[in-house]
Formats: structure tokens, C-alpha cells, sequence
């Protein structure tokens, strides 16, 4: 399952470490929510970059105080119209101003990059590699957007009346 | 109407590229079926029992002359010369072939149409009073909120996968046209003791299989919060609406499992939380999405005419017209004039393309080039000079547009049903067309006075049964199909959902209920002004229920 950042299939840096095996230190690890909760504080001063995969069904708010020694944060998407990830995702970026890696697992397509960007993930588990081959083009297929959202992207209604001088609207986009 | 400008048609073309991409990578097989599905759902493309069904929004249901003209002409070209209204404002083909789809989509969106979240599990078309702008008991024109709220909605990154379809209404008249409680949100704009304008938020109504009407969480939402308030209900249920099992999906199970109460602290929290950032509403933006939406100019004109007392004391037929299918505008000298898509032996809310084009000619002479669509699934022209009227009549009637029979028994609304939809249980428009030829002699109607019946072909209840006077359900009984009757639902202001009145009749008996149904009115009204609702208020079910029965 090839991985993309920055538009561009990478080596995943990161070792998923099951529930019964040690973790490796000075290697950056994904443990599961359950196991970093259970040992939160050891974690996060453990030499090495942390993730935590965070299941879809349980409250980001559990995850805040910690949020500063996390490197990533991978959610799910055991379905890819089990859309619950995405309101994760906005929340951790902009309730909770998560500022490392979010990356989306599980059944991720083509059709859905663009929502996924634009909800404040920066790294993709691709299910299908002919998808992850075209992941730039897929991820900017709308240039004009109505609402604010994760990825900073002005909407088009802020293009049309800018909220104050330092604010002017974009002279690209629609034409 | 609402005039796009290069923003919303940039992304409209966008829309298109993407889904004829979309339609080439399922004709070359690389997606399978499932994968489309959901895609092809986005766009209003279902797969129905015999072609693939195209349903197009008509966003608060206002058409110009040439966007009717444009679905007139995909009618024609893509289908088979007719649309369909549906009772939330969208117009449906339902012989559209799947390779031909992304060209009729380029159609629709050279006049600003498109079919984005008219299905799948997103926020819907946003509906309200097909009367908005023009009624004369209305506090402001709330399509102008429509606008704001259907543009921050679409296509939004968060909530395009959420548990179950989401649709809202609005309203901003006392008298509720827009069908507010049986929504999954409703937004009610009024004014508050100082005068301010603001939304009563109600949340959780639907009907299908578990009928509930909205719960109010807010009584007096401020404007400039809508789209913050908007954006904590939707994270709310999007996070925490069951996935598990598709019928208790929708927010109304959610609502009433947590309670209203707890349902609302829950949103509460969120939104105090955002309402402070990007989403709160400055006047500038509301003024710029107002200013864009476009009112006639009218003349000066004084109310009721002497021409016009003077032709409906000529024609007993006009006079008819006049009574029952035009209404008071809030400018005077005008007047709202409906056309009655409900013709006897016809299907509710079918219009052909010869009308479609006949109905677009009439309203730039008459209407200032604007339409209507309501959920009772009739067209409206919305803004015609009283003294027009006489010769605007003159023209529906000569291509059978000026039935006389809005709000009445066989003014029937009703979804497709067996005969297109894969869904249904049971026949729903050969139902309507029995009862509109049992019905069919005018002055019964006009006795009889406002009655009305709503046909659902299963239990998804897209013909909004529950909230018709009658309700007529369509069900399957050991391959045979029949159907529960309820009495006493209400969509307006007074939302009720009807009593089911007792055993499910065949096929062949609905028609007869029905009459029973009417007759059993007749005998118990108290005077003739008395409705059939009212009736029923007063003496209850049981009567209705005996005159059924005894002979069944």
C-alpha cells in the first residue's frame, strides 16, 4: 500500500508496532490508542518519533493532553463512506492546533483526496497504487471552494468580499 | 433568482470534468460498481428498475425561463420528452442512459443546474416556501439564506460521508409552506421581542420507516451564527450518528436516542467553540449573496383591477381559476398563480417538454421569466399583474395548465413508486390516477374543499404519507401489493403525522377507500366550511374507521 506526502509516493518512515511486540527504540513507531493510553506518559519520553492510530469511533478530546508530543496521528476510514475521520481530522487542526503528521488510513481512494486534503491530512496510506500514482492531479481537481476549512484555502465567498485590507482576494481561480 | 457569478460556474465546471473522468474510469471497468456507486449517488445518478434515474436540484425552487428551457431540452434529447418534480424541489429523468450522462450534466451546467448532493449520504438540496420573496406574510426572502447555507454545504470536505442524506428547509412566513418538521434540520426565521431576526433551529424530524417531527434546540438562533450553528449540528451527528444499521442512521435516531436535551448541550459545546472564527457571518458577505439574487421591476399597479372583477363575473371557469389557483402577492397589483401538475389520469408532478417550453414562454410574458417549484409538486409563476390574469388564463387553459384543483382531493402529491423506483414495495401513480378520475368531477372537489392526499410506494415514504390528510403507504403482502391508510397528517405550521386507520387494503380498494373516506366527511362535517382536517380533529378516527370497515 504506497504512501503518499507532498503529492509524491514515500518510504514510510514509520514502524506499525502490534499490541504484544517491544518497541524499537530511535525508530518512529504508530502504537495503537489502547497501548499509548495504557503507557502515555513512558511514551511520550521515549527516544523516537510516536504516532498514535486513533480508531474513528472514540472522542479526539481523549487525545488533547498529549497532542504536543505526538508526530502523527493516524485516523481510519474502515469504509471510505465512513466519513467520521474527517470531523477528527478538523478538529484536531483547527479545535486543537495539532501541527504534525495526520495520516489517512484504511479505504482510501482516489475520489476522496481532495476532501481529505482539505480536511488537514498530509500523509495517505493509498489502497491502490494507480491511485497514489495520480494523487497530485486528483487532489486539485476544484480550484474554487465555498467553505473555510483545514487546509486554509480561501473560499470563494471571502475572494468575493475580503474580511478586511490585509485579507485581499485572490486575483487567480476563477476566471 | 440567484445569478451565478465565475466562482460558482468555475466550480461547476469542475464538477463536470470530474464525474465524466468519473463515468469513463466505471465504462473502462477500472471502478468497479461498488466504488461508483457512491460517486455516481453525489451527483444524483441512481440506478433505477429500468435506466439510470438523473434528478437535478432546483435550489429553494426558483427557475429562470432558461434554465426550464434547458431541462425541456434535456427531456428531449437524453430522455424520453418529460421530467418529473419531486416533492423537494428537484425535477428527475428517469430514462437517462449512463454513457450520455456527463454531456447532459454539461447541458444543465451551462444554465447553472446540476445534480451535486441530490442523493447520497450529504447534505441535500436545501428547500423553503416556493412562495418566497413574494408572500405577502413573509418577514424576508429566505432563499437568500438558502443561497448562503446551500453554498457553504456543497461539496464541504467534512460532511460529504456522513451516516445518512441530511436535508434542510427553511421557512420565514408564519404560515410554514415549506414543510419545516419533517426535515432533518429546519430553520425558522422570525423575530425576536426586540426585533432582531434569527432562526428557530429545530432538529431530528423525518419520516420513512420511524416518523418524528423536528424538535426545536434553539428557539432564536442571531443570523450572523447559521453557518456556525449549521456546521456543530452536522459534526455532531456526523461523529456520533449510528453507522451500524442504515435505517437508524438518520439524525432523528440520534436526536431521540440522546434526547433533544442532551443532543443539544452536545452541539452547544461545539459550536460555542467556532462560532467566533471563520463561519460567523459578516454583513458584507450576506449582502453581496442578497445582491446577487435578482427582483423584477415591477410597475406601480393598484390591487384588483375592474377589468378583472368584470371577466370573473363573465366566466364562471376563470372565476374558478381565480379562486383556487391565484393568491395575494405582497406587491400590489400582483398576484402568485399555480399550475396545477395534476391533470386527471395523470402522474403528480410529471410535466412534458412541449409544457416545460409552452410554461417558460408564458412566464417571460407574464412572470418576469421566473418559475416556481413547490413540494406539493406544481409550478408556480410568481409575480403576474392582476390585470395580466384573464390572458395568462386564457393560455394555461388552452394547454391544460389551469386545472382548478390546487389543494383539493385529486391535487395529489406522490412519489414514482413501482412503476421506476427500485426501492418501492408497491404501485404509487396508477393509485393518484384513480383517485383523480373517481374525483374528477370539480364541483365534488370544490365540495370537498382542501384535502390532501399523499402516496408513498414503500415505507421510505418520499411521498410524504405520514403528513397527508390521507396517507396512502404502498406494502408488500406475500407478493401482492397493499396498502396501510392513514388519516389526519399535517405538514404545515401544525405538523401532525397521521393515524393509521387499520387493516391494508389491495390494490383494487384504495380508490374506494377513499371515496368512503370523503363521503364519511360529508355526512359528519358540521358545515360545509368545516375541512375534512378539522372534521376529524373534532369526531376523531373512529367514524372514518367504522364507514371503512363494515363493508370490508
Amino acid at each position: 500500500m504506497p504512501l503518499v506526502e507532498n503529492g509524491q509516493i514515500v518510504e514510510d518512515r514509520y514502524v506499525y508496532v502490534g499490541e504484544e511486540q517491544p518497541i524499537p527504540d530511535r525508530v518512529p513507531v504508530i502504537v495503537s490508542a489502547k497501548r499509548f493510553l495504557e503507557n502515555a506518559d513512558a511514551l511520550i519520553r521515549r527516544d523516537g518519533s510516536l504516532g498514535v492510530a486513533w480508531p474513528n469511533d472514540r472522542r479526539i478530546a481523549e487525545l488533547a493532553p498529549w497532542l504536543g508530543h505526538l508526530a502523527l496521528i493516524a485516523l481510519q476510514f474502515p469504509k471510505f463512506r465512513d466519513g467520521r475521520a474527517y470531523s477528527q481530522a478538523r478538529l484536531l487542526r483547527e479545535s486543537y492546533g495539532f501541527g504534525g503528521t495526520l495520516r489517512a488510513t484504511g479505504d482510501v481512494l482516489r475520489d476522496q483526496f481532495q476532501f481529505l486534503v482539505r480536511a488537514g491530512f498530509n500523509s495517505f496510506e493509498v489502497k491502490k497504487p494507480a491511485d497514489a500514482g495520480v494523487f497530485a492531479e486528483a487532489a486539485r481537481r476544484y480550484s474554487v471552494f465555498y467553505q473555510p476549512s483545514a487546509d486554509g484555502s480561501v473560499p470563494a465567498q471571502r475572494r468575493r468580499v475580503p474580511r478586511d485590507a490585509s485579507d485581499p482576494p485572490s486575483a487567480g481561480g476563477a476566471k | 433568482m440567484y445569478v451565478y457569478d465565475a466562482f460558482d460556474r468555475k466550480l461547476l465546471a469542475e464538477r463536470v470534468a470530474e464525474f465524466r473522468d468519473q463515468v469513463g474510469r466505471r465504462l473502462s471497468g477500472e471502478l468497479t460498481e461498488e466504488e461508483f456507486k457512491p460517486l455516481r449517488l453525489m451527483n444524483g445518478v441512481y440506478l433505477q428498475l429500468h435506466a439510470y434515474m438523473l434528478r437535478i436540484a432546483i435550489p429553494y425552487g426558483t427557475l429562470s425561463t432558461l434554465q426550464l428551457r434547458k431541462l425541456a431540452h434535456v427531456a428531449r434529447k437524453y430522455d424520453r420528452g418529460y421530467g418529473h418534480f419531486t416533492t423537494r424541489q428537484n425535477i428527475q429523468f428517469h430514462w437517462i442512459k449512463l454513457a450520455e450522462l456527463p454531456d447532459a450534466m454539461g447541458e444543465l451546467a451551462s444554465v447553472g443546474m446540476h445534480g451535486m448532493q441530490t442523493s447520497g449520504n450529504n447534505v441535500r438540496n436545501i428547500t423553503t416556501d416556493q412562495w418566497a420573496g413574494v408572500a405577502p406574510d413573509e418577514i424576508e426572502d429566505p432563499r437568500v439564506w438558502a443561497e448562503v447555507i446551500r453554498q457553504h454545504v456543497t461539496l464541504h470536505p467534512e460532511f460529504s460521508f456522513m451516516p445518512r442524506k441530511f436535508k434542510i428547509a427553511l421557512g420565514a412566513s408564519s404560515h410554514d409552506r415549506a414543510a419545516l418538521r419533517i426535515h432533518d434540520l429546519a430553520l425558522g426565521l422570525h423575530r425576536n421581542e426586540a426585533g432582531e431576526t434569527g432562526f428557530e433551529v429545530m432538529v431530528g424530524g423525518g419520516l420513512g420507516r420511524t416518523p418524528y417531527l423536528a424538535l426545536t434546540i434553539k428557539p432564536f438562533l442571531h443570523t450572523r451564527d447559521v453557518l456556525s450553528y449549521v456546521e456543530a449540528v452536522l459534526r455532531t451527528y456526523n461523529q456520533f450518528g449510528r453507522r451500524d444499521n442504515i435505517w437508524k442512521a438518520r439524525i432523528k435516531i440520534l436526536v431521540h436516542d440522546l434526547g433533544a436535551e442532551a443532543f443539544a448541550k452536545e452541539v452547544e459545546t461545539e459550536w460555542r467553540s467556532i462560532k467566533d472564527g471563520a463561519l460567523a457571518l459578516d454583513r458584507a458577505v450576506v449582502s453581496e449573496i442578497a445582491g446577487r439574487f435578482r427582483y423584477p421591476a415591477y410597475e406601480k399597479l393598484d390591487d384588483s383591477p375592474s377589468e378583472l372583477a368584470q371577466a370573473r363575473r363573465d366566466d364562471r371557469n376563470f372565476d374558478a381559476w381565480m379562486q383556487d389557483c391565484v393568491t395575494n402577492h405582497k406587491v400590489p397589483g400582483y398576484a402568485i398563480v399555480t399550475l396545477s401538475l395534476k391533470p386527471e389520469g395523470g402522474t403528480p408532478g410529471d410535466a412534458t417538454a412541449a409544457q416545460m417550453d409552452d410554461i417558460a414562454n408564458l412566464a417571460d410574458c407574464y412572470s418576469f421569466g421566473e418559475i416556481r417549484v413547490g413540494h406539493e409538486q406544481n409550478l408556480v409563476l410568481p409575480h403576474v399583474a392582476q390585470r395580466d390574469l384573464p390572458a395568462l388564463w386564457r393560455a394555461l387553459d388552452a394547454i391544460g395548465l389551469a386545472l382548478p384543483n390546487v389543494g383539493f382531493v385529486t391535487d395529489i402529491i406522490s412519489c414514482p413508486g413501482l412503476d421506476y423506483c427500485s426501492l418501492a414495495n408497491a404501485r404509487s401513480i396508477p393509485i393518484a390516477q384513480e383517485i383523480t378520475r373517481r374525483f374528477r368531477d370539480l364541483d365534488m372537489q370544490r365540495a370537498l374543499g382542501r384535502l390532501h392526499i399523499n402516496i408513498s410506494g414503500c415505507i421510505n415514504a418520499c411521498g410524504h404519507h405520514h403528513v397527508g390528510h390521507i396517507g396512502i403507504l404502498g406494502v408488500e403482502k406475500n407478493g401482492e401489493e397493499f396498502y396501510q391508510i392513514t388519516l389526519g397528517g399535517k405538514a404545515d405550521e401544525n405538523a401532525t403525522l397521521g393515524a393509521l386507520i387499520g387493516p391494508a387494503v389491495p390494490f383494487a380498494q384504495v380508490a374506494d377507500v377513499v371515496e368512503d373516506i370523503a363521503a364519511a366527511y360529508l355526512e359528519l362535517r358540521q358545515r360545509p366550511d368545516e375541512l375534512f382536517i378539522d372534521t376529524l380533529k373534532r369526531t376523531g378516527i373512529e367514524p372514518f374507521q367504522e364507514r371503512v370497515y363494515a363493508a370490508r
